[in-house]
């Protein structure tokens, strides 16, 4: 799928975190259109047309149940590994409709990085983590891999903590570690695209924050898409905000407007905690 | 949302409204030692404005506390912000109101000054609009605070006549400029009555509809919830 692998074009300048981002104005990374999913004959998914900017954060909030995570995992086809999953509608990744049966879902994923609630390092050292994707992919220039691992770690606010020790397990690490190495790891195959799945709900306030920094920077050259059940890591980390309740996008906007004055009630009720 | 956060909320309520009632007393009492001349009613109420600035403290610390623990969002934080900024507007109401008075007393001071007949439609209309801008944010009402800030523009015709009225008689009776200043200063206080009145009526707009109407006339930036000019 050549569309997916071209090279990104030049950035924009992005700003820190605009939660006035007027979507409307930026290129669509993602552009979903009337999707429905279904696991089996039960329905979970309605008609969700949703545009994700590149190089911005849209958080996907809304209660247990309602669609999200399967909605991002539809946007790098995870949920083709779910027996009896089928899904209609179109999913634009870059322009090219990732929907299509013909798409090699082994380089969509590559392009389209995933990073898991509880992070998932491999049973190898730190370099190996990182150095894996690459190293499946062909490179085997040990220098190319160093250097890639030290940007990937560099990236993820994690190379300061573990340079001096790329050789010990990766399980020695903390959580909060863990999941920036998880980060890292997704760094390495150069997606243009990460989803996150509740990155941060099981770490502490300290390891939080460096995960949100974390998203903060790396928004200036990746799209985010992230799923949190934290309202105010919401609206501290995204640029836009897509409230889903039964399945359905009840709303999307600017992150400020959503938190100030939602124009769905729906919205209103759960965000301030009336329901949900 | 918890029922530590909707008894905070509830307790703000009562809170502002104790304070609405304070200051309209404060103000009407004001206007009232205007028309009598009672020369010893800033004293009184100096005190009572002590009282207000007392509840502008509290209100300010039960808005900072809420902020602090319970991060409300949307219609909540709204309130929450419209409340200060209304505890804030009345503060100052307050304060005019003892200003009024002390001016009267200066007035009274030095001799009788021909009182300008539209300065009780003034005075009348001012706190007539502080009264239905408490009343709309009362009752979350943002027609009756649209028509609220709609009446603005008549008291500030009236200040402007009354404003040319007291000049004249100074420039006809030269004894008289001194406590013409101190009723030129009177006239200038009950407008800005009027436009404390209109702020309040623009903060129940921004909390019932989320939408800023303050300066219409300044381009709209993107994504604000500000209603005005074309970008």
């Amino acid at each position: 799928m050549p569309a997916i692998t071209s090279a990104m074009s030049v950035p924009p300048s992005v700003p820190g975190v605009d939660r006035n981002l007027d979507t409307s104005r930026h290129a669509s990374a993602i552009d979903v259109r009337n999707m429905n999913f279904y696991y089996g004959e039960h329905q979970v998914l309605f008609d969700i047309s949703l545009m994700v900017p590149e190089r911005s954060v849209t958080a996907l909030i809304g209660p247990s149940g309602c669609g999200k995570s399967t909605f991002l995992r539809t946007l790098n086809r995870m949920n083709d590994l779910v027996e009896g999953s089928r899904s209609t509608g179109v999913c634009l990744v870059e322009g090219q409709n990732i929907m299509d049966p013909a798409v090699d879902v082994v380089l969509l994923r590559k392009h389209v990085g995933m990073v898991f609630q509880k992070s998932t390092p491999f049973p190898k050292s730190i370099f190996e983590n990182v150095a894996y994707g690459p190293r499946v992919s062909g490179e085997k220039n040990r220098a190319v891999l160093a250097d890639l691992v030290e940007s990937c770690l560099r990236k993820a606010a994690l190379w300061d903590e573990v340079k001096d020790r790329l050789n010990t397990s990766a399980m020695a690490l903390s959580g909060g570690q863990q999941q920036r190495l998880c980060i890292a790891r997704t760094l390495a195959t150069n997606p243009r695209i990460i989803l996150m799945d509740e990155p941060a709900s099981a770490l502490d306030p300290a390891s939080t924050d460096r995960i949100e920094n974390l998203i903060g920077e790396l928004c200036a050259n990746y799209t985010i898409v992230i799923v949190t059940h934290n309202m105010q890591q919401a609206s501290r980390v995204s640029h836009q905000t897509a409230f889903f309740f039964k399945g359905r996008l009840v709303e999307v906007g600017p992150t400020m407007k959503i938190f100030t004055s939602p124009s769905e009630k729906q919205t209103e009720d759960y965000i301030t905690g009336r329901f949900g | 949302m918890t029922i530590h956060f909707v008894r905070e909320m509830e307790h703000l309520h009562r809170s502002i409204l104790s304070m609405c009632s304070a200051v309209e007393e404060l103000i009407h009492d004001s206007v009232d030692g205007l028309r009598s001349g009672q020369t010893e009613l800033a004293q009184e109420l100096s005190g009572r404005d002590g009282e207000v600035d007392e509840w502008d403290i509290r209100i300010e610390e039960e808005c900072l506390k809420i902020l602090a623990l319970y991060h409300p969002v949307a219609n909540d934080l709204r309130r929450v912000t419209v409340v200060m900024k209304i505890c804030a507007e009345l503060e100052r109401v307050a304060d005019l109101a003892v200003s009024i008075a002390e001016r009267s007393a200066g007035i009274a001071a030095h001799g009788s000054f021909p009182m300008p007949e539209r300065l009780t439609e003034m005075t009348r209309e001012a706190l007539s609009m502080l009264h239905d801008s408490i009343d709309a944010f009362v009752e979350q009402n943002p027609n009756a605070a649209r028509k609220v800030c709609q009446r603005d523009e008549h008291v500030d015709q009236l200040n402007r006549d009354l404003i040319d009225d007291v000049v004249t008689v100074m420039k006809q009776r030269p004894e008289l400029i001194e406590p013409g200043l101190h009723l030129f200063s009177v006239i200038r206080h009950v407008e800005r009555v009027a436009d404390h009145a209109t702020n309040i009526a623009e903060d129940v707009v921004y909390l019932v509809e989320g939408a800023i109407i303050r300066h219409p006339r300044l381009p709209r930036r993107a994504g604000s919830n500000r209603l005005g000019g074309a970008e």
